[in-house]
């Protein structure tokens, strides 16, 4: 039984760029919401430290100086009309938050408070400024929480636990998606006129990573195999402060506030390799410096793996008032009391830069030309516009949800208000079906954790930090042999209720997509850049690579490459000093 | 520099999350419920070798994808934000992501939360839960013109609610209410929480509805101040206080 459920938009994944998208949608056409979790379960809120706006409540500030120092922190390869227009619409969009309730900190006044954050400069990186709207250690949780709250006084159609499985695409342009509910086992089909992905990102490839285990490219995914390209995919974003092993995310904040590095010789390195910001470098400049630091010999813990995140100077009503859930992860996973004792800390596999290509619209646009396919939209970490380049600075995914989600859910109802969706075909959730009943097909075969764990290994081993072309072929030769054991995968589970199993084979199948695609991606951009370090060639080569890199899923399952112009603007590239 | 203390987590391994680690045996005894295969619940015992420092979430992770794959569970974060995997481990609610293998050895038993129906295992009906949330009107009303900037509000106003901002609806709270499990059209703390986090926002117009909603027959006045949602929130909220303060703000503020 596969049941039809008619709408004009329907917004695939219920996080921060999700729920924005269906604040403006749902005023304007009928609006579905389709989340694999229930929406505040959703990871936007696990972000931590803030989200940046010029509002110069604190300090002198500029929205220019906010875009420079996004298009800087992304090494160049920032669009930066995209992100001019990020930095100028983040004001709004921040005090749009306070009058919907968001509990920012404030200051002594009534104003929102705002601090330092990595990469985050006055005047074009003079030194660090506080730019920050902040509410604790828990800002994500708030825009969650309150973006939910707007969804649930609008009465915003939710379908939880429904987990979408392919896009409809008719003569190209988008006609809806078809969805597992885990509930019953049921195929649904949403037949729409617009449809837009906000499912995140794919931080579960990595074995140490700050994402949740449902993080794992869905959207995407799903998309590349309908044929839309994924752009810069090699540009993971590498936090420069997991807790030690486990990669759960200790924000930026704790530096913004001022919390240091050290090494094993209580060196605080930083001051080495960026000496104006030091600490507050941006993340690839950070975890690149760890890792310089491990490899000749000063990383500290027994297995001289880790540095130390030192906090033991700050007051402590500061850690206990402004990062009291960060100190409380210490104490949970690492049994450690940051406020006498030094934290043991690695860099985490954090965020995508990459993902579905998109114009300022949210409209997803494919080819060195950028056509746009009609009623097809995405955005938040999913999408790629791009204003994060080849590394994100610190609190600008919040406002790249809050900003693009509006912007694409005002556009898609606008589309859908505009236009009939395209007729359904006879078994719209063929393809859908057909991936279901191939993976519950077999009694016996390879196990879906075997693969998930060897692939994540070997992308924390070969394709983290550091990359060379020798570790990405020899990455691509490893997914080859996964994708292999893949077709065999064997689901234990028969039943048609909560069957988690099947969907968490169908998550590995969406995972393996985006890691081939990364690999790709990654083994062509034969320079450094942002996050994508090659120590075969470990410079920024601008006269070659000022492209972004679009990946096609080929016929035979492989990768195929195109190349498109970054967009450039005010900002001549430079050599990126902190 | 010297070796400071360091968190066990550190001794255990060569680094590696699966490693030659210091291995504890564990047995988990979880509550079983699959509608496909019987009507009725029963228990399952498994025994896995783990890390002392493991999650119990990675224990059942590891029962789930080596042992028997029909095991149900929600999860997502996996480190006590997401609010998906509140459950009751040894009698109590807790999220089997906060909790650490060392803390439960050498048994753990691990039940759906109480009070919603069981769908499967572990999974329970959520929607009753986020009815009694919606009911109180759990956002932001104030129909005064939007200013320019932010609308100001002190560091004390904002400190006023802190506390329940930190709500994650995780149920854990509600579910480990005997109230709540012996009439279903009890709000439940969780809803108290998110009432009281908007009646003492100073920027929130909307107490008096709240109030009222909460005075009637379901409301507040259903507590009995067991202090079981305090102890079994995973955020730390102080819940029964938060109760009693709307309780209060009834009797002698508003009506």
């Amino acid at each position: 039984m596969t049941t039809v459920h008619t709408y004009d938009a329907v917004i695939v994944g219920a996080g921060g760029a999700g729920l924005r998208a269906a604040i403006e949608a749902s005023d304007r056409v009928r609006t579905a919401v389709i989340s694999k979790l229930y929406p505040t379960r959703s990871h936007t809120g696990t972000a931590q430290g803030g989200m940046c706006a010029a509002l110069g409540n604190v300090e002198e500030d500029y929205p220019e100086w906010h875009a420079f120092d996004t298009v800087k922190g992304g090494d160049y390869l920032v669009d930066q009309p995209a992100a001019l227009l990020m930095c100028e619409e983040a004001v709004d969009a921040v005090y749009q938050l306070e009058h919907w309730g968001l509990p920012f900190n404030r200051t002594t006044d009534g104003r929102i408070d705002q601090r330092r954050f990595g990469g985050h400069t006055r005047n074009h990186g003079e030194a660090a400024v506080k730019r920050a709207c902040y509410a604790a250690d828990r800002t994500g949780h708030m825009i969650l929480q309150t973006l939910y709250q707007q969804c649930v006084k609008r009465n915003v159609r939710f379908f939880n636990e429904f987990y979408v499985l392919d896009l409809l695409i008719d003569d190209g342009r988008a006609g809806g998606v078809v969805a597992y509910e885990l509930a019953s086992g049921e195929l649904h089909v949403f037949h729409a006129s617009s449809v837009m992905f906000a499912t995140g990102g794919f931080g579960r490839m990595f074995r140490v990573t700050s994402n949740a285990h449902t993080l794992t490219g869905d959207g995407p995914a799903v998309a590349w195999r309908r044929g839309m390209p994924l752009e810069d995919m090699e540009f993971f974003q590498f936090h420069p402060t997991g807790v030690y092993k486990m990669g759960i995310l200790l924000s930026e904040a704790v530096r913004g506030e001022g919390g240091i590095l050290l090494n094993a010789e209580n060196e605080r390195f930083m001051e080495r390799y960026a000496p104006t910001v030091k600490d507050l470098a941006p993340r690839d400049l950070v975890s690149r410096a760890i890792y310089q630091e491990i490899k000749e010999g000063r990383g500290a813990g027994p297995h001289k793996d880790a540095v130390w995140l030192d906090v033991r100077h700050l007051p402590r009503e500061v850690i206990e008032e402004k990062l009291p859930d960060v100190t409380e992860f210490a104490r949970v996973y690492l049994s450690v009391e940051p406020t006498t004792e030094l934290v043991p800390i690695q860099p985490t596999a954090h965020y995508a830069m990459g993902g579905i290509p998109t114009d300022d619209e949210a409209r997803v646009v494919t080819g060195p030309g950028e056509t746009p396919v009609p009623g097809l939209y995405a955005a938040g970490e999913c999408a790629c516009v791009s204003v994060h380049g080849a590394n994100r600075l610190g609190t600008n995914s919040l406002l790249d949800i809050v900003v693009f989600g509006r912007r694409g859910g005002k556009h898609m109802a606008e589309f859908a208000g505009g236009s009939d969706p395209p007729e359904l075909s006879e078994r719209p959730e063929g393809i859908a079906r057909d991936m279901l009943d191939g993976l519950m097909s077999r009694r016996e075969g390879a196990n879906a954790a075997d693969i998930r764990s060897e692939l994540q290994e070997s992308m924390f081993d070969l394709g983290f930090v550091v990359r060379s072309e020798t570790s990405l072929k020899k990455m691509q030769q490893i997914l080859g042999g996964l994708r292999e054991r893949y077709e065999r995968v064997f689901v234990q589970d028969t039943g048609r209720t909560y069957n988690t199993e099947l969907m968490e084979a169908a998550e590995l199948g969406f995972l393996l997509d985006c890691a081939e695609a990364t690999v790709a991606a990654a083994l062509a951009r034969d320079e450094t850049r942002g996050a994508h370090y090659r120590e075969d060639h470990p410079m920024r080569d601008d006269e070659h690579w000022l492209k972004h890199s679009l990946a096609y899923r080929g016929p035979g399952g492989d990768v195929r490459l195109e190349f498109k112009d970054v967009k450039l603007g005010p900002y001549v590239p430079m050599e990126r000093k902190y | 520099m010297a070796e400071e203390p360091l968190g066990d987590v550190l001794d255990d391994s060569d680094g590696r999350r699966v490693g030659a680690g210091s291995k504890v045996t564990l047995t988990l005894r979880v509550r079983r419920y699959n509608p496909d295969v019987r009507a009725d619940s029963w228990w399952d015992e498994f025994t896995i070798d783990t890390e002392p420092n493991d999650r119990l979430l990675d224990a059942l992770h590891q029962v789930k994808w080596y042992q028997d794959g029909t095991l149900a569970l929600r999860r997502s974060c996996a480190h006590g934000i997401c609010g998906s995997d509140a459950m009751m481990i040894n009698g109590k609610n807790r999220l089997a992501c906060k909790v650490l293998v060392k803390d439960v050895l050498p048994k753990a038993t691990v039940e759906p939360i109480r009070g919603l129906p069981v769908l499967k295992d572990l999974i329970v009906d959520m929607e009753p839960f986020f009815a009694g949330y919606r009911s109180i009107l759990p956002y932001l009303i104030n129909d005064e013109g939007e200013p320019d900037r932010e609308r100001r509000q002190t560091p004390e106003e904002r400190h006023r609610f802190d506390d329940t901002t930190k709500c994650i609806l995780c149920a854990a709270c509600t579910t480990a209410c005997p109230i709540f499990w012996g009439d279903e059209e009890y709000v439940g703390p969780a809803a108290i929480v998110n009432a009281h986090r908007f009646i003492y926002d100073s920027r929130d117009h909307g107490a008096d509805d709240r109030l009222r909603i909460l005075a009637e027959r379901t409301g507040v006045f259903r507590c009995r101040t067991t202090f079981n949602c305090t102890d079994a929130c995973p955020r730390g909220i102080e819940v029964t206080k938060a109760i009693q303060e709307v309780k209060r703000s009834i009797l002698f503020e508003r009506f």
